[in-house]
């Protein structure tokens, strides 16, 4: 009876082991065959030339990166300040209100909705009143994923402030406001740059968004208001192109596209570490 | 302190409080204007079709026909393989994570798992057309037809592109999500949960079995409700494998099309009105099942986070 319970218990355990190699094959398998094909595909005229014709071989997709650099910064622009001062009206004004559960509430609803959906409603509401597929546009869907991010992770943050640091800032006579702005914010930033570079890393691969309110562009955009390249629907209207020459460069893309996202979270955590120690 | 200055440091608290205030309704703001502006532009498509858009089984747009079954059906099957294979292993892997590994592989192998989630979906959709879908078609999919041939779910030609190849670049991408929250409410669970059955003599995998699973039960069912969220309206990776083409055939191999893809893929070639306004129609249905499942999750997850609430342990 005993050697039975044991075995079970050896058998499960083993199970759970298997499930986690298991979960870790896509991960490596994914990340090996981006890193073999991208390597072969990637040289110095990706990061510095334009697009090809289709069908030949060459070119870059140095539009697409600068592209995706500035409708990501776009985003920060408008995401960053809005997610941190949200956050900041929910740990440090107004904790418990209806105001805060709604609000919280909307900040989960907006995590949760699919990325497609805010590409839908900023282009009838921004695309189709302006006329034109824009950069603009791009840039504001992109800030509108971050907003719930930063507010999700700010927050965090703020909460781990202690107590005691803001009473020390009253009993000082400091104003509430300058309480946060002095006292409560620096000692949380480091945590809040971390959740911003992880929003920032997320957004940074979004193509759905981009589809229809920033579009794409084989050549460069002369300003915000006109339809401006991203690296990820590069790769995506490469990736289903019908030439192997585009094929090779979708997996260069990808291959950039990978190291950003990876080095943003890695030197978040990085960040993050050196905080707690 | 003088009066004045104190009227000035008022004042900057109080555009400080009235700022934030502003951000914060403003979040609540977007989340109604975005259904507002999606309903809006759906209107003429729901006028039109009323509740045969959802059970229409025909997406013509040439002879303004439009029914939506066939993008709900893909969407739904997808998302099921998804959380057949997903919710499993997930859990698994939240289990090995918090109660059995030591503190420097829980690291390393929670960080890995993570970054399973920061892959761009694009990337996976890529990784899908070269690899997976072919990996499907030549060994996959006629080793199932050889033995589960007599099943309906596995007939038919083995072309890679459809519904089983979707479903399973979702059952990757939803992984991390259900692991996460998983782990997050089994670490919810207090320590004296485990010592008590473990001073009762209970083996490793009982102490999680009686301890730990039924305490973290409703926050599972919670993540297990994220991933399938996540899974119903992600976009690129199914576009780019599920085969798009809006078909209803039992088969798992047959090529489909998922509610999401044929957004991504009509919306910029809607010619006319009424066509884009049936596309804001599926979007619409995807906002409102997606944000009932959300709430749903959230409460069950909360409900857990919570603590204990009484001794009803089993």
């Amino acid at each position: 009876m005993k050697s039975l319970r044991k075995s079970v218990n050896w058998i499960m355990l083993s199970i759970f082991i298997f499930a986690t190699i298991i979960a870790l094959i896509p991960l490596f398998g994914v990340l090996g065959y981006v890193v073999e094909h991208g390597f072969r595909a990637l040289s110095l005229d990706f990061f510095l030339n334009l697009p090809k014709a289709m069908g030949l071989s060459g070119g870059g997709m140095a539009n697409a990166i600068v592209g995706t650099l500035i409708m990501v910064l776009i985003a920060s622009l408008i995401g960053i300040p809005i997610g941190i001062l949200a956050a900041i009206y929910l740990t440090e004004y107004d904790r418990h209100s209806w105001l805060s559960v709604g609000v919280r509430f909307a900040t989960d609803v907006l995590t949760g909705i699919p990325s497609i959906i805010v590409g839908i409603v900023i282009y009838t509401a921004v695309v189709l009143k302006m006329g034109n597929f824009s950069a603009l546009a791009g840039g504001l869907a992109l800030a509108i994923i971050m907003i719930p991010l930063i507010i999700r992770s700010t927050e965090e943050m703020l909460k781990l402030v202690s107590h005691s640091i803001r009473e020390a800032g009253y009993a000082l006579g400091i104003s509430k406001g300058k309480t946060i702005l002095r006292i409560i914010l620096p000692t949380a930033a480091k945590g809040i740059i971390t959740g911003a570079m992880l929003a920032v890393a997320r957004v940074a691969g979004e193509t759905a968004p981009l589809l229809f309110t920033a579009l794409g562009n084989q050549y460069w955009a002369r300003s915000l208001n006109e339809p401006m390249a991203s690296l990820p629907v590069q790769i995506f209207q490469y990736a289903t192109s019908p030439y192997k020459e585009w094929h090779q460069q979708a997996w260069a893309g990808s291959l950039v596209l990978i190291s950003l996202v990876i080095i943003l979270n890695l030197s978040a955590r990085f960040a993050f570490r050196s905080r707690s120690n | 302190m003088s009066k004045k200055n104190k009227f000035k440091t008022s004042i900057g608290d109080q555009t400080l409080r009235i700022l934030t205030l502003l951000m914060a309704i403003s979040v609540v703001v977007l989340m109604v204007w975005m259904g507002w502006e999606m309903f809006h532009a759906a209107r003429p498509s729901i006028q039109k079709f009323g509740f045969g858009f959802i059970t229409g089984r025909v997406w013509d747009p040439v002879k303004e026909q439009f029914g939506a079954l066939p993008f709900i059906y893909g969407t739904i099957v997808t998302s099921l393989i998804a959380l057949l294979l997903a919710a499993p292993i997930g859990l698994g892997v939240a289990i090995f994570l918090n109660e059995m590994a030591i503190s420097k592989v829980r690291t390393v192998v929670g960080f890995l798992v993570e970054m399973l989630a920061a892959i761009p979906s694009v990337v996976y959709g890529l990784w899908g057309i070269f690899v997976l879908a072919p990996w499907l078609r030549e060994t996959v999919q006629p080793g199932l037809a050889k033995w589960l041939g007599f099943l309906p779910l596995f007939q038919g030609t083995p072309v890679g592109f459809g519904m089983l190849a979707g479903g399973l670049i979702l059952a990757v991408m939803i992984l991390p999500t259900i692991a996460a929250i998983s782990r997050e409410v089994m670490a919810a669970v207090p320590n004296m949960q485990r010592e008590a059955a473990l001073a009762l003599g209970a083996t490793k995998w009982e102490m999680i079995r009686l301890a730990v699973l039924p305490y973290a039960k409703s926050g599972i069912m919670g993540g297990i409700m994220l991933g399938l969220g996540r899974a119903l309206g992600e976009t690129m990776a199914v576009t780019m494998v599920i085969g798009n083409r809006p078909d209803i055939l039992p088969s798992l191999f047959a090529p489909a099309y998922s509610m999401a893809a044929v957004i991504a893929n009509e919306f910029t070639e809607a010619t006319y009105d009424l066509y884009l306004s049936a596309l804001v129609e599926i979007g619409l249905i995807l906002f409102g099942i997606t944000l009932i499942l959300n709430v749903f999750a959230r409460l069950l997850i909360w409900s857990v986070a919570q603590g204990p609430k009484g001794g009803n342990l089993v």
